[in-house]
């Protein structure tokens, strides 16, 4: 609904002075409606003394008239025009003092307000950031309405999201009491939400991936909680057809596949989730259903399987005797980035040495590697090249098997291709030569 | 994708580990022209490889905010509407169809209620400061010698000498308004202006409303008070001073502190007088006990 100038002030002027109650809440209502329309919003934020009236109401001692106030800021703050959005300012001090209340539908609308205002504007940010939004946000997570938690998580993702978050905002947040409670929030159990724990994995990601302390969220017990969400993902993607779960899936396999690389995961390395096979057996159950759900995340899933392989023989060990070989080699015909990634798990397998070798030897492995070498990406062929020279190296007879299955022809159409002829010729004369 | 049936056993098994194989390289694996090499993959913000899932996350968003908005007209949860009942709270009547709406008016106007002069505060944390500082003798005392007035801002542990400087504080260091809603000086005791004369120092009060308000006849002594006060949506009467509360109206930022009536007192002009034998200021709060 577009509304104009005069009538904009008309319901103002209603709502301000109106004498029933109900008269002036319907003039905020008609107002709200009018917002949602980006017209009526700009004619808004340029009268002059509306936002100062709409902030009056917002702080009025008529209940229903602060919710109506508040509704018609948080259409405002949907707006795409930094205008509008910066119009919001005077509100912020309100919003954050309104977070440490008790009226659950109340705080959920101002959270979500702020979660949309701090998206769009760097300003707004700038001024939430002195006003103490980070403290505010650790009080109000100890609220125990799931609706409050997951507009927090909402509102705390946005900020954590902001291009100047790694340097202004993240050390604040780690600094509080706010990884805490996300980690508690992420617990497994009766008590997990998924709303909740969607936005809470998504705000550890923005953290995470911005590497400013992750050694501190593992003394916090990052990884052995992800790890054990893992676990419970896996068993409710097995239980129920629900569609969320990859929502949860991808920002937690992000999460643990970055905390693998951080020195202090080594340090934590004797806590049982880093050496449980049941994480590789949690993480194929939940390939498997991203393969029938959302195929690109497989990259995510491979990305921590190679995390998780790369050093360590115990995982490596696990892939075998679990017989997960042959289920990795199904993904080889998803796409170029999946197979790369499938070959590498692969390398990170054979390069252990002849005991490793010994377990990928005979089966499927070969046609698979013989089906890659068919592949023009250079290089999904240059990895299967790669894992050729440690099949050769390990195993005796691979060569030789390998001859017997056409390898050669393979091989011949990649020798003209710069990155690969080297590997090629190398691979065609331990072939021939042993 | 098929996957061996002792995997979904081994997930519901006990923790444990396989007993890892013997590791044995050979130092030819991995050398020219050949380069692999385990490595630990690490991929920072606005990486490329997050695109997707990125996309992902962001439809759901979209999806989740269109259904918020607590409004009527698109209910993310629908409204119980049940018969209309008062609230209970003695002294209020206000009446509700909507448990939702109730839940908000209790908590914003009952909740955090000081029981020395009734005002309401959206938080404990603004009710406490509040007790404390206008209510406790022993703060007086104590904040003559030294900083009692402590940062509203959750987390910042300043405190200061006067509510001036706190004040201060919020705006410059903090980026509060001027005109805070929640941090309004209290009034010194001791002058005959009582609480009603907050009417005379609000700024963007003007003359118009101020006839407006008289519209009604103000023959019956008090009557015109009471009227004033209600168009200015004042249904509550503070015993005492002001306010650090919840006013119906909102302040322009005066240009002086608020805590200076004096430079107000003009905007009555001497030609009203309201019932018979009043005085120019208002006199105390007594006759306007409606809703304590």
């Amino acid at each position: 609904m577009i509304f104009g100038e005069a009538e904009i002030q008309q319901f103002l002027r209603l709502a301000q002075r109106g004498t029933e109650e109900k008269e002036r809440e319907g003039a905020l209502v008609s107002l709200r409606r009018g917002l949602q329309c980006p017209e009526t919003q700009q004619t808004f934020i340029r009268l002059e003394g509306s936002i100062r009236t709409l902030v009056g109401l917002l702080t009025s001692n008529q209940a229903l008239l602060q919710l109506e106030a508040a509704r018609c800021l948080h259409e405002l703050s949907h707006s795409e025009q930094s205008a509008v959005v910066e119009a919001c300012l005077p509100a912020t001090s309100y919003l954050l003092t309104y977070l440490s209340g008790h009226s659950s539908d109340f705080i959920e609308l101002c959270l979500y307000t702020l979660g949309n205002l701090i998206v769009e504007s760097e300003a707004v940010r700038r001024q939430l950031l002195p006003q103490g939004i980070v403290p505010a946000l650790a009080a109000c997570i100890q609220s125990p309405h799931l609706t409050v938690l997951e507009a927090l998580g909402y509102a705390l993702s946005q900020l954590l999201q902001a291009k100047e978050a790694p340097e202004k905002i993240i050390p604040s947040v780690l600094g509080s009491t706010l990884p805490q409670h996300m980690l508690q929030l992420l617990q497994p159990g009766p008590k997990l939400n998924l709303g909740v724990a969607v936005e809470f994995a998504w705000c550890l990601h923005y953290i995470i991936c911005s590497q400013v302390n992750n050694a501190l969220l593992i003394t916090q017990g990052a990884l052995s909680t992800l790890g054990l969400l893992l676990l419970d993902l896996a068993g409710a993607v097995q239980r129920t057809e629900d569609a969320g779960l990859e929502l949860l899936a991808c920002p937690v396999l992000r999460c643990l596949s970055n905390l693998l690389t951080e020195a202090a995961a080594e340090a934590v390395g004797g806590q049982l989730q880093l050496r449980d096979e049941r994480v590789v057996a949690a993480l194929f159950i939940l390939l498997q259903f991203l393969l029938q759900k959302q195929p690109s995340l497989l990259p995510e899933g491979l990305w921590l399987l190679n995390n998780l392989t790369a050093n360590s023989p115990s995982f490596c060990t696990s892939l075998l005797s679990l017989d997960l070989i042959e289920p990795l080699l199904h993904l080889l015909s998803v796409s170029n980035v999946v197979s790369v990634l499938v070959l590498t798990v692969l390398c990170n397998v054979a390069e252990k040495g002849p005991a490793y070798c010994q377990r990928l030897w005979p089966g499927p492995l070969l046609s698979s590697l013989l089906d890659t070498l068919a592949f023009s990406d250079t290089e999904v062929v240059g990895q299967s090249l790669e894992l050729l020279q440690l099949l050769f190296l390990y195993q005796p007879g691979a060569a030789q098997a390998f001859l017997q299955q056409s390898g050669l022809q393979a091989l011949q159409r990649h020798e003209e291709v710069a990155q690969l002829q080297d590997r090629v010729h190398a691979l065609q004369q331990t072939a021939l030569h042993g | 994708m098929q996957l061996p049936p002792a995997l979904h056993a081994r997930l519901a098994g006990a923790p444990g580990s396989a007993e890892p194989l013997p590791v044995e390289r050979d130092p030819a694996a991995g050398t020219t022209p050949f380069s692999f090499a385990p490595r630990l993959v690490r991929f920072p913000r606005e990486h490329d490889f997050f695109e997707d899932g990125d996309v992902q996350r962001h439809l759901y968003l979209q999806d989740v905010l269109t259904q918020v908005g607590g409004a009527p007209e698109r209910p993310r949860r629908p409204s119980a509407r049940v018969p209309e009942f008062t609230c209970q709270v003695a002294g209020c009547c206000q009446v509700f169809d909507a448990l939702e709406d109730y839940e908000h008016h209790y908590h914003a106007l009952h909740r955090n209620v000081c029981s020395f002069c009734k005002r309401a505060f959206p938080s404990g944390h603004l009710l406490d400061t509040h007790i404390l500082e206008w209510h406790d003798s022993l703060f007086q005392i104590l904040a003559e010698r030294q900083d009692m007035y402590q940062c509203l801002v959750e987390g910042c542990t300043e405190k200061f000498r006067t509510s001036r400087d706190r004040k201060e504080h919020l705006v410059m260091r903090h980026l509060y308004p001027a005109d805070f809603r929640f941090d309004k000086p209290r009034r010194s005791r001791g002058q005959d202006f009582a609480v009603d004369s907050r009417i005379i120092w609000r700024t963007d009060f003007s003359m118009g409303d101020f006839y407006k308000a008289l519209s009604i006849s103000p023959a019956v002594p008090g009557a015109a008070e009471q009227v004033l006060a209600e168009a200015l949506g004042d249904d509550r009467a503070p015993s005492e001073g002001d306010a650090m509360e919840v006013c119906s109206e909102h302040v322009e930022p005066s240009p002086e502190p608020a805590g200076e009536r004096r430079a107000y007192s003009h905007r009555i002009p001497s030609t009203i007088c309201f019932g018979q034998g009043a005085s120019r200021g208002f006199k105390s709060a007594k006759k306007r006990n409606k809703h304590q």
